[in-house]
C-alpha cells in the first residue's frame, strides 16, 4: 500500500484525520521546542524561585507572560511542556525502535530456524509476557539504579516480546507463500530471501503494533517517572512534570499537574487514534 | 475423578516448576550478579554482623549450597530485615497484604458490576449513540495511564467537590481477623476513589469483552434457535448469550488479577493507600533491598497461584475440557 493510499485512507475517517493532525502538531511543537518556548526549562540561570507556582496568566518577574503558570522552581510550565514533550517523545519512539529491532530479528530467527531456537525465544517471550509491563520495568530499575540509559533499557526489555511473536507469526505464514517458494526454486541464497522477500512482508502488521506501542511505551515511561523511578528530574519529562505537580494538587494549584497532564492525554489518545486506523488500513482480515 | 485428580496434579506440578524457576532466577540476580551482602545487609552494619550475616547465608559455601540455603530460608519466610523498618521483610509484606488484596478485590468487583451491563448494553446497540459513546469510553480507559486518572480522580473528586478522601486508609476494622476497611462507612469513603481508579482499565477490558462476545454470539445458531422457539429475549441474553460469555470473561478477569495487584504499585502510591504496592516503592527509594527481593518472591508466588486458579477453573466451567470420566460404553456390549 503506498503512502497516498495510506493518506487516502486517513481521510476517509474523521477521527482518524483529528489523530493524525494533532499527532503531526505535538510533534512539531516537540521539534521546536528550542525555538517557540519562551524559557529554555533547564537553564538554571534563567530561573527565579521568586516566580514560584504563579498561577496561569500571570507575568514572571522579567515581564514574561506565564500563559500556563509556574511551578515550584518559577519554571514557566508552557516551556516545560514543550521540553517534557520532546523527552517524553524520544524516550517513546527510541525504545520502540530498539525493541523493534531486537524483536524483529529474534522473531524471524525463531519462524526462519524453528526447532530448538524457535521454542526457546518464544518460551521465554511467553514467560514475560505473563507478567504485567510495570511490573517487570520496576523490577529491572530496582535491580539495575535509575538513570536515562536504564529506564531505556526497562522499555525495550517490556517490548521486545510483543515484537517478537508478531514477527514470528507473520513470518510462518509468509513462509509457506509462492513468492518464497520461487525464490528457493531460483536458488537464491537463504539471507538473501529472508532480508529481501521474507522481511518486508512482515512490516506492515509490526507497524500497527509499534504505533500503539509508542502510545504505551510513552504512558509506561510517564508512569514509572510520576512514581519517582524515571528520569532525572534536571530534564523532566511529562510524567516527571506531572508528579512534580502533585504535592501542589490538593491545596489547589492545580496547574504545575494538570497541563503537563492534558498534554500526555493529547499525546497517547492521537497515537492511538492513528495506530487504530492504521490497523484496520493494513489489516487484509478487516477489510 | 481420577482423571480429574491427575490433571490437577499435573497442574500443581507445573506450577512447582515454574516457582522454582523463578526462585532461581531472583537467586541467580540476588546472588550471583549483585553482591548478597550490599543487598541483604544494611549498610551501616558493624563488621561483626556482616560477618555474622555472611555466615548465616553460607557465602564461604559453593553456590548450589548457597541456593539450597536461600530456598530453604525462603520457605520459611526468612528472608532477612528490613534496613528500613528492621522487621522481618516477609512479614512487613504479608502485613501490607489485605489492604492490597481489598484494594484489587474491590477494584475487580467494580469492574465487573458495571462492565457486564454496559458491555451488554453495547453489544446489543452496537450503532446506537449510547452504544459508541461506551465504546469510546472504553477506548479512553484503555490508553490512559493509571497514575493520570488518579489524579483526575483526586482533583474532581477531593480537591474541587470536596467529596472524598484523597488519601490513606481510613479506619480498618477486624473482620474474620483481617484488618479490612468495608467495615465502616469512613472506610468505605476511603477506598471508593483507589478501588475506582484500579477498576478502571478492567472495566474497559471486560466492556469490550463483553460486547465482541454478545455481538458474536447473537449471530450464532442456537440464538436464533432460541428466539424462533419464542423464548423471551431477557432469557435468551441471560441463559444463553451470558453463559457462553462465562468463560473467555473469567479467564480474562482471573488473569488479570495479577496485573490489578501490579497495577495497585501505582494507585496505592497515588492515594497513599498502605498496601505492599506502596511499601514497594518506598523500599526501592531508600534501597531496602530484603524487602524488594521478599516483595518479588511474593509476587512471583501469587501469579502462579492465580494461574494455577484460572486454569483448574477452567476445566471446571468448561465439560469439554474435562478428562471423560468414564470409558464410553462400546454399542452392544
Amino acid at each position: 500500500m503506498s503512502a497516498r493510499e495510506l493518506l487516502r485512507g486517513f481521510q476517509r475517517s474523521h477521527l482518524a484525520m483529528a489523530g493524525l493532525s494533532l499527532l503531526a502538531l505535538l510533534l512539531l511543537l516537540a521539534l521546536a521546542a528550542g525555538v517557540i518556548a519562551p524559557q529554555n526549562p533547564y537553564d538554571l540561570a534563567q530561573l527565579d524561585i521568586t516566580d514560584g507556582r504563579l498561577p496561569p496568566g500571570e507575568r514572571l518577574g522579567s515581564g514574561a507572560l506565564a500563559l500556563l503558570g509556574t511551578d515550584d522552581q518559577g519554571r514557566d510550565m508552557l516551556s516545560a511542556i514543550l521540553y517534557g514533550l520532546r523527552i517524553s517523545l524520544l524516550i517513546g519512539t527510541g525504545s520502540t525502535l530498539l525493541a523493534l529491532a531486537i524483536g524483529l530479528t529474534l522473531g524471524i530467527t525463531a519462524a526462519w530456524h524453528g526447532g530448538w531456537i524457535d521454542a526457546l525465544i518464544m518460551r521465554v517471550a511467553d514467560i514475560q509476557l505473563s507478567f504485567p509491563a510495570i511490573l517487570i520495568a520496576l523490577v529491572l530499575l530496582a535491580v539495575f539504579g535509575q538513570g536515562s540509559d536504564k529506564i531505556l533499557l526497562a522499555l525495550v526489555a517490556v517490548q521486545w516480546a510483543y515484537y517478537a511473536r508478531t514477527v514470528r507469526a507473520t513470518a510462518l505464514v509468509e513462509r509457506g507463500r509462492e513468492y518464497i517458494e520461487a525464490a528457493r526454486c531460483l536458488a537464491l541464497p537463504g539471507w538473501r530471501i529472508l532480508l529481501w522477500h521474507l522481511l518486508p512482508n512482515c512490516l506492515p502488521p509490526l507497524i500497527v503494533v509499534a504505533t500503539v506501542q509508542v502510545a504505551s511505551a510513552i504512558a509506561l515511561e510517564a508512569t514509572l517517572s510520576f512514581l519517582g523511578l524515571g528520569l532525572p528530574i534536571t530534564e523532566p519529562s511529562l510524567g516527571l512534570l506531572i508528579a512534580n505537580g502533585f504535592s501542589y494538587l490538593l491545596s489547589g494549584k492545580y496547574w504545575i499537574s494538570l497541563f503537563p497532564g492534558l498534554a500526555l492525554l493529547l499525546l497517547i489518545v492521537s497515537l492511538n487514534l492513528v495506530g487504530d486506523r492504521l490497523r484496520d488500513l493494513l489489516d487484509p482480515r478487516l477489510q | 475423578m481420577l482423571g480429574m485428580l491427575v490433571l490437577i496434579a499435573r497442574r500443581l506440578g507445573q506450577s512447582a516448576l515454574v516457582l522454582l524457576v523463578m526462585s532461581l532466577l531472583v537467586f541467580v540476580g540476588v546472588f550471583a550478579i549483585g553482591d548478597p551482602l550490599a543487598i541483604l545487609v544494611s549498610p551501616d552494619a558493624t563488621p561483626e554482623e556482616i560477618a555474622r550475616s555472611a555466615r548465616e547465608l553460607g557465602l564461604q559455601q559453593p553456590l548450589w549450597q548457597q541456593y539450597l540455603l536461600f530456598l530453604q530460608q525462603a520457605l520459611q519466610g526468612n528472608l532477612g530485615r528490613s534496613f528500613a523498618h528492621g522487621e522481618p521483610a516477609m512479614a512487613l509484606i504479608l502485613e501490607r497484604l489485605p489492604a492490597t488484596l481489598e484494594l484489587a478485590i474491590s477494584a475487580t468487583v467494580i469492574a465487573i458490576v458495571l462492565g457486564i451491563p454496559l458491555g451488554l448494553w453495547a453489544g446489543l446497540r452496537p450503532r446506537s449513540l449510547s452504544g459508541q459513546s461506551i465504546m469510546a469510553g472504553s477506548i479512553l480507559g484503555f490508553s490512559l495511564p493509571t497514575f493520570w486518572v488518579g489524579l483526575m480522580l483526586i482533583m474532581l473528586f477531593s480537591v474541587w467537590l470536596g467529596w472524598l478522601p484523597a488519601s490513606g486508609r481510613g479506619p480498618v476494622q477486624s473482620v474474620l481477623g483481617l484488618p479490612l476497611s468495608l467495615g465502616s462507612s469512613e472506610g468505605w469513603r476511603h477506598l471508593l476513589l483507589p478501588a475506582l481508579n484500579l477498576a478502571l482499565f478492567k472495566l474497559a477490558l471486560i466492556i469490550r469483552l463483553v460486547r465482541a462476545g454478545c455481538i458474536e454470539a447473537l449471530r450464532q445458531d442456537y440464538v436464533r434457535f432460541a428466539r424462533a422457539k419464542g423464548l423471551h429475549p431477557r432469557r435468551i441474553i441471560g441463559v444463553h448469550v451470558l453463559k457462553n460469555l462465562l468463560l473467555p470473561l473469567i479467564t480474562v478477569i482471573g488473569l488479570e488479577f495479577g496485573s490489578v495487584i501490579a497495577f495497585s504499585i501505582v494507585t496505592e502510591t497515588i492515594f497513599a493507600w498502605p498496601g505492599m504496592g506502596k511499601l514497594l516503592i518506598d523500599s526501592i527509594n531508600v534501597l531496602d533491598r530484603p524487602v524488594i527481593v521478599a516483595y518479588l518472591c511474593i509476587i512471583v508466588l501469587l501469579f502462579t497461584l492465580i494461574n494455577l486458579l484460572v486454569d483448574l477453573l477452567y476445566v471446571l466451567l468448561d465439560p469439554r475440557l474435562r478428562p471423560s470420566t468414564a470409558t464410553p460404553q462400546r454399542a452392544g456390549t
